[in-house]
């Protein structure tokens, strides 16, 4: 027994260390888990307070760019505004009425909640977003992150007054996209060498793709709503083992400057995850 | 100003110059990634207790990772190098002399070879292990090995650079 102690009093560096190692590795690998802990949601709640108080000073300095986003944004929506299309005169002109059900019997399906970016980091293999926007203010997890110029990520931790958002620069990132021109769909990754452009995997090759093509999410997507905008193809290579082409996409966002964004709430997310999940009842 | 009370603005600054400049730096190539937030473990003093140097080592990398959203990515370097750290220091200064009369590790007290040697070993262990760790999540070798030298040169250019501009008084420590 005396000995035992002795030998954990010789070598109790070298313990602690193995444990501490341990600790790292386990953390690191069950991350998701993890994060669902209190402790993880406290940690995440100061670190998004220290951001705010150095977002609030940098602000100041991305205004012009913002302002130039804000504009751009007014333009698009107001040139789809209902009073520039006119009817012309032998027809009835039709109303399309916006509240949240009509006599067609129409649901809203997705809310956008504006929140502001707190947090960003671009340089690394695992890119996070911190909004100031949390569960008590409605962000759910799952929820997609889109700026005026283009998607930007998914929620992936909620805490009660901010949420992190794995941003489309995040080594697991894996988002439902298409050619905008013939509705090809494939899937949106990023392969970790540079943040202005990502990689768009599984077009088949029957696609006429050409430089300059808009690629925008799919309508296979639960969580973005379809035909958002992100990004336009700078160069596309035939990969010759399989039937497909690789696409790479310059990002419409710039992730270097986002300063506000909106998170999109698809109210029937829950639902249609419940149904992709359940087991079909024949293979059992 | 006391030892402790240095160290404590020392663990901020580190923390809060790697978040807000060193990671909102454009990157330049996949490869570099500029590290500096590492250097205070190599600037603790020379006198602290092992087991506590551990644990705050841990606690240090463990505050940015939380920042970073990776947990454990660099704590686990951290605590490497914090454990190899009094070995390393053993071999390359003469005990007796130094640790009497310095506080901590810098270019005055050490010397310049040593202490170049010192930083560059401590900084290309911390790398190694920090890419290895990367790299066993997303394999490619040739990221493996080119990652490892590109940062290990960045950061040792930070070093130097830091080691230039805030000229740490080496202090000698007297009797009272």
């Amino acid at each position: 027994m005396k000995n035992i102690f002795l030998f954990i009093r010789n070598y109790i560096n070298l313990i602690c260390f193995l444990a501490l190692q341990i600790t790292c590795i386990v953390m690191l690998s069950r991350n998701s888990q993890t994060h669902e802990a209190f402790f993880a949601s406290a940690s995440n709640e100061i670190t998004g307070k220290v951001n705010k108080q150095f977002d609030n000073f940098y602000s100041y300095f991305r205004l012009q760019e913002i302002n130039r986003q804000l504009t751009a944004e007014n333009v698009r929506l107001r040139n789809d505004l209902q009073s520039n299309f006119i009817v012309p005169d032998s027809s009835r002109k039709i109303v399309t009425d916006s509240l949240n059900k009509d006599s067609l019997n129409r649901y809203r399906k997705f809310y956008y909640l504006p929140a502001k970016v707190v947090g960003s980091t671009v340089t690394l293999q695992t890119n996070f977003l911190t909004l100031e926007r949390g569960s008590l203010q409605g962000v759910k997890k799952g929820m997609s992150v889109i700026s005026p110029e283009g998607i930007v990520g998914v929620v992936t931790e909620v805490s009660d007054n901010y949420s992190r958002v794995m941003s489309l620069l995040h080594r697991n990132s894996k988002v439902s996209a298409m050619l905008k021109k013939d509705n090809n769909a494939g899937s949106i990754e990023w392969d970790g060498v540079d943040p202005a452009y990502l990689t768009l995997k599984n077009i088949s090759k029957g696609a006429q793709v050409k430089k300059g093509d808009s690629i925008v999410t799919s309508n296979y997507s639960a969580n973005f709503p379809s035909r958002i905008m992100i990004g336009t193809v700078a160069d596309f290579t035939v990969d010759p083992t399989t039937n497909f082409y690789n696409l790479k996409v310059k990002t419409a966002a710039n992730f270097f400057t986002l300063q506000y964004v909106y998170v999109v709430e698809n109210v029937r997310y829950a639902e249609q995850a419940k149904l992709e999940n359940t087991k079909p009842k024949g293979n059992e | 100003m006391s030892s402790i009370l240095k160290n404590i603005i020392r663990f901020i600054l580190f923390i809060a110059v790697q978040v807000f400049v060193l990671n909102n730096v454009p990157p330049l190539h996949q490869f570099i990634v500029p590290y500096l937030y590492f250097l205070y473990i190599l600037w603790l003093p020379f006198n602290i207790n092992r087991f506590f140097l551990l644990i705050l080592s841990f606690a240090f990398g463990l505050t940015l990772d939380y920042f970073t959203g990776t947990p454990g990515l660099h704590a686990a370097p951290c605590v490497l190098i914090a454990f190899i750290r009094p070995f390393l220091l053993n071999l390359l200064i003469p005990q007796e002399t130094t640790e009497q009369s310095y506080l901590e590790p810098s270019i005055k007290s050490m010397g310049w070879a040593p202490y170049s040697l010192y930083a560059f070993l401590l900084t290309f262990l911390h790398h190694f292990y920090l890419v290895l760790i990367e790299w066993l999540q997303f394999g490619n070798f040739l990221y493996f090995i080119g990652k490892i030298l590109g940062t290990t040169a960045v950061s040792l250019l930070l070093i130097f650079i830091s080691e230039m501009l805030f000229f740490r008084k080496a202090r000698f420590r007297t009797n009272a």
